[in-house]
């Protein structure tokens, strides 16, 4: 009997020849090798993806200007001399850079030419003026060279977004305009200069007069609602579910209902909100108090399990410990458990924060995706968000607007990047290991 | 503990007290047609800049969106102005007279649709009936309606270059595609006896299909992207508005109609036969409540805005003949009630 199995229980003993040890580690070594890959992978699409936002979008960054010297008609601007800053700023003072531009060209003849000669300058360059007039009214009846802003296809002409070389009929900027330009830079009277309005202003039809800081403000409405909303709420619920509720069949519904409303469709919460904030309370459309209120509610499932997950960190021997020396529940929680658990939640909720200032689609239907100039000044102001204004330019027809579209992409990546960037932080200067 | 119940008390009295706020408006909110935002919104911006109003909201909701949200009935939680790529259709002017709304229409100018493809290619020149033809999904042959059978331009006609059909075009939820459908197959549709015989229903099912089988492709509302991928793609054509068009002329040309090009002047005067009237409509019953509102209305029918050298132009809004601008100016601003 020993003797018939004894060959086979030899073929089974493990084989560690050089051979086999050999193949163990090829195939570690290809394992290690396919990570890499993969890692090397996504570093390529993001590194694309990235790399061609900011190709497309720096120059959203500068803007060109033109250099033109302006005389300051006094009986154009002021002109019953009452020193009335309201007086002054209804002036034409985009006539007056007219005026000065006429004399610049003086063979520039014909309607339709003048007004080709007058788009150059950006129709909104008369604030510029405007603006120097108003803060040293002391300047009005001199002649002063101001740097004014150039309308959006002369500023696409500079950076070089217009090919010179094609012909006439193909290109937006015609053969008069690039002789003028020409004429306008070898004076030097040319210059890509910081774009500041794009960081102050509103939206604008207006390619060169467009800015994001309208969004900016309208996303920190937005979130401030957001996270005014969902802290508490998200914080109270998790420490009742973890802490004091008991186990039975209705916590195990409420959980499931948690877990699920984290992974609902977030247009479904835009539905929501307009059925309930808009049709039954009659809240304002357009307005950051229910935009806020619409992503509370996407972001509550968020903040409530990661609250949950912090809480279910703190070891429970802490709890008992506290129990022990005579500390009541609410002691436990709120001067041991919660104090413990903070950092993970502020994490979680920071994360909920930054997936909320990403959203565009529930702001869809409460009215957010529109074309608002005013900077919001509250929560019940229309206003829209970072994502929306994104989206809306992208959907311009301008061409300019490519470039505004990839500068916002870049700000709205940067504050994404910060917020993720605290969270780490956050985690990693306060997180106890036990 | 205090500080958290005291939170959760000002967060729950703020959410109460909210409504309240919502009831002032003096801004003016206008929403409608996606095609006419970029024209709406030009003026919304130069009407605050210049009239010491607030500047109006403007929301792209899409024609038949806008004039739900504007129907709905009278008061501030409601739009004052909607546009619209469309007239507005009689059930909606029941609805709207239903809910309490009289209506003043303004018609504001044409947009041309058109057929572009990247410069690479050459140009192409076709009649309604030809891309009938090409996109259809039934056409006749021999006195019965097939499934399309043409799958090469030379297919259809031997003028045109043996390539495969490939058309890139807005969804039907856009009014784009609409006006495409009704401009284009519907006429084309007629001049076959074979369509034209058909009763009522069976015709619009007929004009109204367009093919499934990859020659159509839907590429999105978004204009741009359509634009982005005929430069990509130098053998499809591209089925979308004229403003695209003109801000895209480096890399883009537009496919000749009927032998007529998609041009400015062409369109304005009715030559080319692909365009549409745009519209705004405004409720009379917030004019005097919501502060602003007839000078929006007189800022828009200026001939700064629109005239034949306004800056909507400029956005590729073409104009109204100048005597139709007259009169149109002159109900608009007496805010003549519509009737249908």
């Amino acid at each position: 009997m020993t003797d018939s199995t004894a060959p086979t229980a030899a073929l089974r003993r493990a084989d560690l020849s050089e051979e086999r040890l050999g193949r163990r580690y090829a195939a570690e070594k290809r394992f290690r090798a396919y990570g890499l890959m993969a890692i090397f992978a996504a570093l390529a699409i993001l590194g694309l993806l990235i790399g061609t936002i900011v190709l497309n979008g720096y120059t959203a960054f500068v803007q060109t200007h033109i250099a033109v010297p302006v005389y300051l008609d006094p009986q154009v601007i002021d002109p019953q001399d009452t020193n009335d800053p309201q007086i002054m700023g209804r002036a034409d003072y985009q006539g007056l850079l007219r005026t000065s531009l006429r004399d610049r060209f003086p063979d520039v003849s014909g309607r339709r030419d003048r007004l080709k000669l007058y788009g150059i300058l950006s129709n909104g360059a008369g604030l510029d003026v405007r603006d120097a007039v108003l803060s040293d009214p002391s300047i009005i009846g001199t002649t002063q060279t101001l740097w004014v802003k150039s309308s959006d296809d002369i500023d696409s002409l500079v950076k070089g977004y217009i090919d010179r070389t094609l012909p006439e009929s193909d290109r937006r900027v015609k053969d008069n305009e690039i002789v003028w330009i020409e004429a306008l830079e070898a004076d030097g009277a040319i210059e890509t200069q910081f774009n500041t309005t794009f960081f102050t202003a509103g939206d604008s039809r207006e390619p060169e007069q467009a800015g994001i800081w309208g969004a900016v403000v309208g996303s920190f409405y937005t979130l401030l609602i957001t996270l005014v909303l969902t802290f508490p709420i998200g914080v109270l619920s998790a420490v009742y579910l973890e802490e004091f509720a008991p186990k039975n069949k209705w916590t195990d519904l409420i959980e499931v209902n948690i877990n699920n409303l984290a992974a609902v469709p977030s247009i479904i919460f835009g539905l929501l909100g307009l059925a309930v904030f808009l049709s039954i309370f009659g809240l304002p459309r357009s307005a950051p108090l229910v935009g806020g209120m619409v992503l509370a509610l996407m972001t509550l499932p968020t903040i409530i399990i990661a609250a949950r997950a912090a809480l279910k960190a703190v070891p429970p021997s802490i709890r008992e410990a506290a129990l022990g020396v005579g500390a009541s529940r609410l002691q436990v929680v709120t001067h041991h458990v919660l104090p413990l658990a903070l950092p993970g939640i502020m994490t979680g909720t920071i994360i909920g924060m930054a997936q909320a200032l990403g959203e565009t689609a529930p702001l869809l239907m409460i009215g957010m995706v529109a074309f608002i100039v005013d900077i919001p000044g509250g929560v019940t102001d229309p206003a829209t968000v970072l994502p929306v204004q994104i989206f809306l330019w992208a959907d311009a027809p301008e061409r300019a607007f490519v470039e505004k579209t990839n500068g916002a992409i870049m700000v709205l990546l940067g504050f994404l990047i910060l917020m993720n960037a605290l969270a780490v932080l956050l985690r990693k200067r306060f997180e106890r290991q036990w | 503990m205090s500080k958290r119940t005291l939170a959760v008390a000002a967060v729950a009295g703020f959410v109460m007290v909210a409504p309240a706020l919502a009831e002032a408006r003096d801004q003016i909110r206008i929403v409608g047609s996606s095609t006419v935002f970029p024209f709406s919104t030009a003026v919304a911006e130069n009407f605050g800049r210049t009239s010491g109003f607030k500047t109006p909201v403007v929301e792209s909701t899409g024609s038949g969106g806008g004039m739900k949200l504007f129907c709905a009935g009278v008061g501030t939680e409601h739009p004052d102005i909607t546009n619209a790529s469309r007239r507005i259709k009689q059930s909606e002017f029941e609805m709207c007279g239903e809910n309490g709304i009289t209506i003043t229409e303004v018609k504001i100018g044409f947009d041309g649709i058109v057929l572009a493809n990247s410069k690479a290619h050459s140009p192409f020149a076709l009649t309604k009936k030809q891309i009938f033809l090409a996109l259809a999904k039934e056409i006749p042959v021999d006195g019965k309606l097939v499934a399309n059978p043409n799958k090469l331009w030379s297919d259809i006609d031997l003028s045109l270059p043996a390539e495969r059909i490939e058309v890139l075009g807005p969804p039907p939820t856009s009014g784009t595609r609409d006006a495409f459908v009704e401009l284009v197959m519907e006429a084309a549709a007629e001049e076959f006896p074979e369509i034209k015989a058909l009763d009522k229903n069976a015709f619009k099912a007929a004009a109204h299909s367009v093919r499934e089988d990859g020659a159509f492709v839907e590429a999105g509302e978004n204009d741009n992207l359509i634009v982005q991928k005929l430069e990509a793609n130098p053998n499809a054509l591209g089925i979308f508005g004229f403003s695209f068009l003109d801000q895209n002329a480096d890399k883009l040309q537009g496919a000749t109609v009927g032998g007529v090009a998609p041009e400015f002047e062409n369109i304005a005067s009715g030559e080319y036969g692909i365009s549409r009237s745009l519209y705004f409509y405004v409720k009379q019953e917030h004019v005097g409540t919501i502060p602003g509102i007839k000078e929006f209305v007189a800022e828009f029918t200026s001939d700064k805005a629109w005239g034949d050298e306004g800056y909507l132009m400029e956005k590729g809004l073409i104009p109204l003949p100048t005597g139709d601008r007259k009169s149109m100016m002159e109900s608009a601003n007496g805010m003549a009630p519509l009737s249908m």
